[in-house]
């Protein structure tokens, strides 16, 4: 009984409205798929933990269409403020559009991961879905036809890793002493070797759920400093 | 941008600045809003911010509305001074202007409220990277 009462008390993450962005928009900009809503599965089901924490500084990185840090900047209202980082200057205009046509705001800067961020341990909640898929490390460099940033939305490079890393190297300067951290992996990216580096920085990880897609096996991963 | 967001930048990964703490903010236009006002927030965010790093920018551009120089002793249930940082916090938005390097003078444009952070790879230091994408 107690077990039905609880799924019934599971409060929801709200998918955020993107009828604002039509086709064109996902010429400059990575169109939500399934990483996205995996990633959106995965914090509902960790709403009551991410409550626990109270975050005061969220941060995503890599917002793209600003789907996740809407759904989180709405989730947690004035309790919370959200910052949302993407070297794509139309990323950085969509997501800002995103969150004002669900009410709420997350505060967008164009830069590249959190490089232009006080590095002061003040991130309480922190959400990456990285460019993950294994490329070379030429395709990480190479700005696309026309100069678009699109690629570098999914250009991983070395076993999908490169870019994560970067953010990765410098996470303990980065996440406060309470915070949670989200990340959307795939088997190639090796999540166990991951969570052993992470676990050098002093935070434990665990995978809280996965999906297979087509070809891909895509995971989210938590971790919290224990 | 809110200068709760000019609180948290810095262009330490620059070559060469050591500090990079706090950016230099001029504005060229500032519209001011009404955000919600959650007192315990606030107080939450009081010993996460950079105190005179706010008070120095709110009063450069001319928008400290009250705000002391320093934070109160009784911050946790002063509700004027939590409304006076509210407002500086959220409530005051930077919509175009730029923001500066103290040491190096590298500006970085903010446009319909979005600042431009990011920078070549040959201006920042190796450590943290870029990802060689040249603006």
């Amino acid at each position: 009984m107690e077990a039905v009462q609880k799924t019934i008390d599971q409060e929801l993450l709200e998918t955020p409205d993107l009828s604002h962005l039509n086709a064109s928009d996902y010429d400059h900009v990575y169109e939500p798929r399934e990483d996205s809503f995996l990633f959106l599965d995965a914090l509902e089901k960790d709403i009551n933990l991410i409550r626990l924490v109270k975050p005061s500084l969220c941060l995503e990185v890599g917002s793209g269409s600003g789907v996740i840090s809407t759904a989180i900047a709405r989730l947690l209202g004035s309790s919370s403020y959200t910052i949302a980082t993407d070297l794509n200057p139309f990323a950085c205009q969509v997501t800002h559009q995103t969150a004002e046509a669900n009410k709420c705001h997350v505060s967008c800067i164009q830069m590249d991961l959190d490089s232009m961020l006080r590095m002061n341990n003040s991130i309480d909640l922190l959400l990456f879905n990285p460019p993950y898929v294994v490329t070379t490390s030429e395709e990480l460099k190479q700005p696309g036809v026309d100069g678009s940033f699109l690629h570098l939305a999914w250009a991983g490079g070395v076993r999908g890793r490169e870019v994560t890393d970067r953010l990765l190297n410098h996470i303990d300067q980065l996440l406060s002493h309470k915070s949670l951290f989200y990340l959307v992996v795939i088997k190639e990216n090796d999540p166990d070797e991951i969570s052993k580096a992470m676990a050098l920085q002093g935070f434990k990880g665990e995978i809280i759920a996965s999906r297979k897609v087509r070809n891909e096996m895509l995971s989210v991963m938590r971790f919290q400093r224990g | 941008m809110k200068l709760l967001t000019h609180n948290v930048l810095s262009s330490k990964c620059l070559k060469g600045v050591s500090v990079g703490y706090p950016l230099r903010l001029n504005a060229t236009d500032i519209k001011v809003v009404d955000v919600d006002y959650n007192s315990e927030f606030v107080s939450r965010m009081i010993p996460k911010i950079n105190y005179s790093a706010l008070y120095d920018a709110a009063q450069s551009i001319g928008h400290l509305n009250g705000l002391p120089d320093a934070v109160v002793d009784d911050f946790e249930s002063n509700e004027d001074f939590l409304k006076a940082v509210h407002h500086v916090l959220l409530e005051v938005d930077i919509v175009s202007g730029d923001l500066e390097c103290p040491e190096s003078g590298r500006k970085f444009p903010i446009t319909r409220g979005i600042p431009n952070m990011l920078v070549n790879e040959n201006e920042v230091n190796e450590i943290n990277g870029s990802n060689g994408y040249n603006n």
